[in-house]
């Protein structure tokens, strides 16, 4: 009688033990990701990508359809390559635009992806050509302060 | 002058040894209980009986404190996060810092004070009162009969405490996040989703675990066999098991975390 009402107590134990782990899986974390076989790589070169980080979302219309692989430097082009995989059941036209995003105000950043008009899609292997790189804030002050430098100049 | 300085340049000597000498003996224990493991399978009875005594009894405190820890990251969070006008992820904040660093190390802590000082108490009384040698002189192993299950006992038990600790942890700050607050649902749970990676985040919290448990049921097991056999010895063996094992937790945390999350 003792040794089966400790049995049950321990069988609970590790129901419920393993029941947490499926739980932090299944409920807080994103066990469902992008498997390697029915996703598609393309590329695409930026300037510069600010605080973009490898497994990024990749997003078109705010819709997750892949993620940021990898990204290296080009030496040849002085330029950051980008690496996406994208999910096999999204196709994009070639001539789609890439770029780097930010969510919200401190929001990590992202990829944004926007359709154009080509009849042929992206590929595996295919290189992205048209990209905007990510906006740096530096340089978006130092455009305003000189165009508020201009206007006081004609003001005179 | 001299003659002064030589008792404690002596002393200090001794400790050194000592230290590495019972370091040495450590490691001797840990295998010799790792090779008798075999009959402690063969007899899962005894690791069930031990697991009950370890884990499921454990498992109020645990839970207990899981939920009050969750609730507290619940408030602390939202008050932080909201100067921001980020309050929406508080299910990040919560998860994050749950599953990946408080989880296993505040549930090593309660399992170490909870579960360590027990058996250190047990086994070091077992040896005061020559329990141990009756066993040796019936030919039964203690450490196969004794230590192998309640360090099976321990390990097993440790992560499936500290996935349960996570859980509710989370489950308090969604109580006081969502009930209580009002933060949006959607975004706590799908902010949540979408930050916290299986393998990233939940698998490196488990093997952190996994350590831990292997960590506080050897030190707690060692120290018990190793107890002097008196009343004093015994008390001062459970208060170095909590001691030794909360410093060994919180330093492994820092080795394990450094390794894991360097570049991410």
């Amino acid at each position: 009688m003792e040794r089966s009402m400790l049995d049950l107590w321990v069988g609970l134990f590790v129901c419920a033990g393993v029941g947490a782990l499926l739980i932090l899986a299944l409920k807080v974390g994103n066990m469902s990701g992008y498997n390697a076989a029915d996703t598609y790589q393309v590329y695409a070169q930026f300037d510069n990508i600010g605080g973009l980080k490898p497994r990024a979302p990749v997003k078109s219309a705010g819709v997750v359809v892949g993620r940021v692989a990898g990204i290296t430097f080009d030496n040849d082009k002085f330029l950051a390559k980008v690496t996406m995989t994208i999910d096999k059941r999204y196709t994009f036209p070639k001539d789609t635009t890439a770029s780097v995003l930010t969510s919200g105000l401190l929001g990590e950043q992202y990829i944004g992806l926007v359709a154009g008009g080509d009849a042929a899609n992206l590929a595996q292997g295919d290189t992205i050509k048209l990209t905007q790189s990510a906006v740096v804030l530096e340089n978006l002050i130092s455009q305003f302060l000189y165009s508020k430098a201009a206007e006081g100049d004609t003001k005179k | 002058m001299p003659e002064r300085a030589v008792p404690s340049i002596r002393r200090i000597g001794h400790t050194t040894i000592d230290i590495v000498l019972r370091l040495g003996y450590a490691a001797r224990f840990i295998v010799l209980t790792l090779l008798h493991s075999g009959t402690s399978f063969r007899r899962f009875g005894l690791i069930i009986r031990e697991i009950y005594y370890t884990g499921v009894l454990s498992l109020i405190i645990i839970l207990v404190s899981g939920l009050f820890v969750g609730m507290v990251l619940g408030f602390q969070g939202y008050h932080t996060l909201q100067t921001y006008g980020s309050e929406s992820a508080l299910g990040v904040l919560v998860a994050l810092s749950l599953v990946r660093e408080l989880g296993p190390v505040m549930a090593g802590l309660l399992f170490a004070s909870r579960a360590g000082s027990a058996i250190t108490a047990e086994i070091g009384l077992m040896k005061a009162t020559e329990q141990l040698s009756a066993m040796e002189m019936m030919a039964v192993d203690p450490i196969a009969r004794v230590v192998a299950p309640r360090f099976w006992a321990g390990f097993l038990s440790m992560p499936l405490l500290a996935a349960m600790f996570s859980a509710m942890g989370v489950f308090g700050g969604y109580l006081v996040g969502v009930v209580l607050i009002g933060v949006d649902e959607g975004s706590f749970w799908s902010q949540m989703q979408s930050a916290v990676d299986f393998r990233e985040d939940i698998l490196n919290g488990v093997i952190k675990s996994v350590v831990f448990g292997f960590a506080v049921t050897w030190i707690a097991l060692f120290e018990g066999y190793d107890a002097p056999p008196t009343a004093e010895g015994v008390s001062g063996a459970t208060t170095r098991t909590v001691v030794t094992s909360s410093l060994a937790i919180l330093g492994l945390d820092f080795m394990l975390t450094s390794f894991m999350f360097r570049g991410v």
